[in-house]
């Protein structure tokens, strides 16, 4: 038995919006997992509603081997980062901590010290004093967190807690809350639209559009192994490039070129979907690219350009090659590194 | 420094209503400062005179009405009682009834909600028949009960409440929930300490609406131990002479005077609060 479990899950909104379909996952203890998905695919309402915070329509969830679906979250034992962290404009840093556990009828002594123990694992102990108000965004991030661990719950829930944050400092906090998870161990489901927060954090993730678990695996798995377009156009940066064809009898042709012996049985109009990154020059390639526009990253080149009627299309390649705009480059796939997907339902074939 | 013409008109404007607001009040102090004879012979003073003592001490202590009884300093320990009854409760019952109506959101929320707004269409002197048949058949005429009760329910204050509730965003509510308030915490924990500067200005408000009120105390009470200081302006200090009844005008504006202390101290009090209720919400 999981630690977390999902059972067909349903959300129907009172305005009849269908939110989540007959979802099921497990998490496991310690886990971390992570729900990505574009805006508005119900990661949030998932979330909440293992929460508590909003009814269950159908389905069981369990938690810790218990069914949750009616209990309070106020008894639930879980704790929720939100996005704009909801700290408690009142009441100073340490209230702001303590509250939870004051709540839970801990003693003074106690509150104290797990209070000091959060901040100083969190490094906020010189504004235990402040008001939230007073605090910067970063700053905030760690007090909405801190009040997280302090009660050392079953289960952290993070609603996308770093999009309010700069660039430069969500990626540090994305790294200090994997620290954090991994030194203090609870499980955490942590929701985010952005697939490099999704890639980096997961022990495993689930990939979820419109209302339903598309994929659900460790990072690297989804990223070698997406089992439809929508996944295999989601994780991965840049975004895989997808060229019209059409497979007959294991030969797939697309915009100007062949691919034989394609490992798939199907037949019919298919996408073709190959990743910047699986690709690399040589004198006779399958692909020719005539180069329009080239970034530099330094680490790395983005070249894009036209090949055949597909426009836009990506290739990476070392920073330390030098190709010129206007250029054409002869372009090989590396160990069959491409996938093909059934153009009418978006399903991968091969 | 520059001074623009705009702002001296400003201050022009500025004082001319302080003095407006000023003058009547320091006339009625000065004119409290001599003897009656003086003001109905001369008109009201403006400078000051040498009967303060006398006419203060004469208002405080002597007993008036028709049972000789009542001073007014009994009566001011009545309007007090009332105001501050009125003015505690509508407060508590205000906040409370806009709690419920914001955040459970029970069937019948916003007719209720509108139904307690169109109260204010309906103000105490156009019910004063049916509130006096009800507080009467309670047996409630002639106690602070009484006096106190029928005023306090307050569509204006639930009104504010809702609004400034309406604006707290519901994660805090939620993240107090996982941290495992239940509804009567977070009403004491976070909405009361959120809103103790609409609680002050209402508070204000509230007091001298009571301590102002004047028919309802009127019909309320027979027994002159409960009257209160606005009934008292027109009742006591009237002297008798071969059944004429004669004003002892000196003694009036002294009681006047006295009878603005307890409102101003309250703003007094608690106008810190009072005006950052009104012109921010702290969030
Ligand atoms: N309270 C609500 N009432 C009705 N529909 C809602 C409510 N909250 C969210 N939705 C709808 O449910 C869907 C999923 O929303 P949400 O879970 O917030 O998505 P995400 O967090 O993935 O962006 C969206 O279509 C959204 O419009
Ligand atoms: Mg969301």
């Amino acid at each position: 038995m999981s630690f977390l479990e999902l059972n067909k899950v349903t959300k129907i909104y009172p305005n009849g919006t269908k939110a989540v379909h007959e979802t099921s996952m497990n998490v496991e203890n310690g886990e971390f997992m992570v729900f990505v998905g574009p805006s508005g695919c119900g990661k949030s309402t998932l979330l909440r509603m293992i929460a508590g915070l909003e009814d269950i329509t159908e389905g069981n969830i369990n938690l810790d081997g218990i069914l949750i679906n009616k209990v309070d979250p106020s008894e639930r034992d879980i704790a929720m980062v939100f996005q704009n962290y909801a700290l408690y404009p009142h009441m100073n840093v340490y209230n702001n901590l303590a509250y939870g556990l004051k709540n839970r009828g801990i003693s003074k002594e106690d509150i104290e010290k797990k209070v000091n123990e959060a901040a100083k694992l969190l490094q906020i102990s010189e504004y235990l004093q402040r008001k939230p108000s007073m605090l910067s965004g970063g700053q905030r991030q760690r007090v909405a967190m801190g009040r997280a661990i302090v009660r050392s719950p079953k289960i952290f829930l993070f609603d996308e807690p770093l999009s309010n944050l700069d660039a430069k400092l969500r990626i540090q906090m994305r790294l200090e809350i994997k620290k954090l998870q991994q030194k203090v161990g609870v499980t955490s489901i942590f929701v985010t639209h952005d697939q490099v927060e999704a890639m980096t954090l997961a022990d495993r993730l689930a990939v979820i559009n419109n209302g339903l678990i598309e994929q659900l695996g460790t990072p690297i798995e989804i990223y070698n192994n997406p089992k439809s377009m929508f996944v295999a156009g989601f994780i991965g940066s840049p975004q895989m490039n997808f060229l019209e064809g059409e497979l007959k009898n294991k030969t797939l042709t697309s915009e100007g070129f062949e691919i034989n012996n394609v490992t798939s049985d199907f037949n019919g109009p298919v996408i073709l979907g190959i990743r910047p990154e699986h690709m690399s020059q040589t004198d006779k390639g399958l692909i020719n690219l005539s180069v329009d526009l080239v970034e530099q990253l330094g680490s790395d080149n983005l070249i894009y350009g036209e090949i055949k009627n597909k426009k836009d299309f990506c290739f990476r390649c070392p920073g330390s090659q030098i190709i010129k705009k206007g250029s054409k480059l002869s372009l090989n796939i590396n160990d069959n590194n491409y996938y093909v997907f059934d153009k009418s339902n978006g399903n991968r074939v091969n | 420094m520059k001074i623009k013409l705009s702002q001296i008109l400003a201050h022009i404007v500025l004082i001319l209503g302080v003095l407006l607001m000023v003058i009547p009040i320091w006339l009625s102090f000065a004119s409290s400062t001599h003897d009656t004879v003086t003001i109905l012979k001369e008109g009201m003073k403006f400078g000051l005179g040498d009967q303060l003592t006398r006419n203060y001490n004469e208002v405080l202590n002597e007993k008036g009405g028709w049972s000789e009884e009542v001073t007014a300093a009994k009566m001011f320990i009545n309007s007090f009682i009332m105001a501050l009854g009125i003015a505690t409760l509508k407060v508590i019952i205000s906040a409370m009834s806009a709690y419920a109506l914001v955040y459970f959101r029970f069937k019948f929320a916003v007719p209720i909600f509108w139904l307690i707004f169109i109260t204010l269409l309906v103000p105490l002197e156009v019910r004063i028949f049916p509130s006096y048949k009800i507080v009467s058949d309670l047996g409630l005429t002639n106690s602070y009960t009484g006096l106190v009760l029928p005023l306090v329910a307050s569509a204006t204050a639930t009104f504010f409440f809702r609004q400034f509730y309406k604006t707290i965003p519901d994660e805090l509510l939620e993240s107090a929930k996982l941290d495992g308030a239940n509804s009567w915490r977070f009403f004491i924990d976070f909405l009361v300490p959120l809103s103790k500067t609409m609680i002050a200005a209402m508070f204000i408000f509230m007091f001298v609406y009571g301590y102002s009120q004047y028919l309802w105390p009127l019909i309320m009470t027979t027994s002159e131990e409960y009257w209160t200081v606005v009934m008292g302006m027109k009742i006591i200090f009237t002297e008798s002479y071969e059944g004429v009844a004669l004003p002892r005008t000196a003694e009036r504006f002294a009681y006047i005077i006295l009878s603005m202390i307890p409102p101003v101290l309250v703003v007094v009090f608690l106008q810190k609060w009072f005006i950052k209720g009104l012109i921010q919400t702290e969030k």
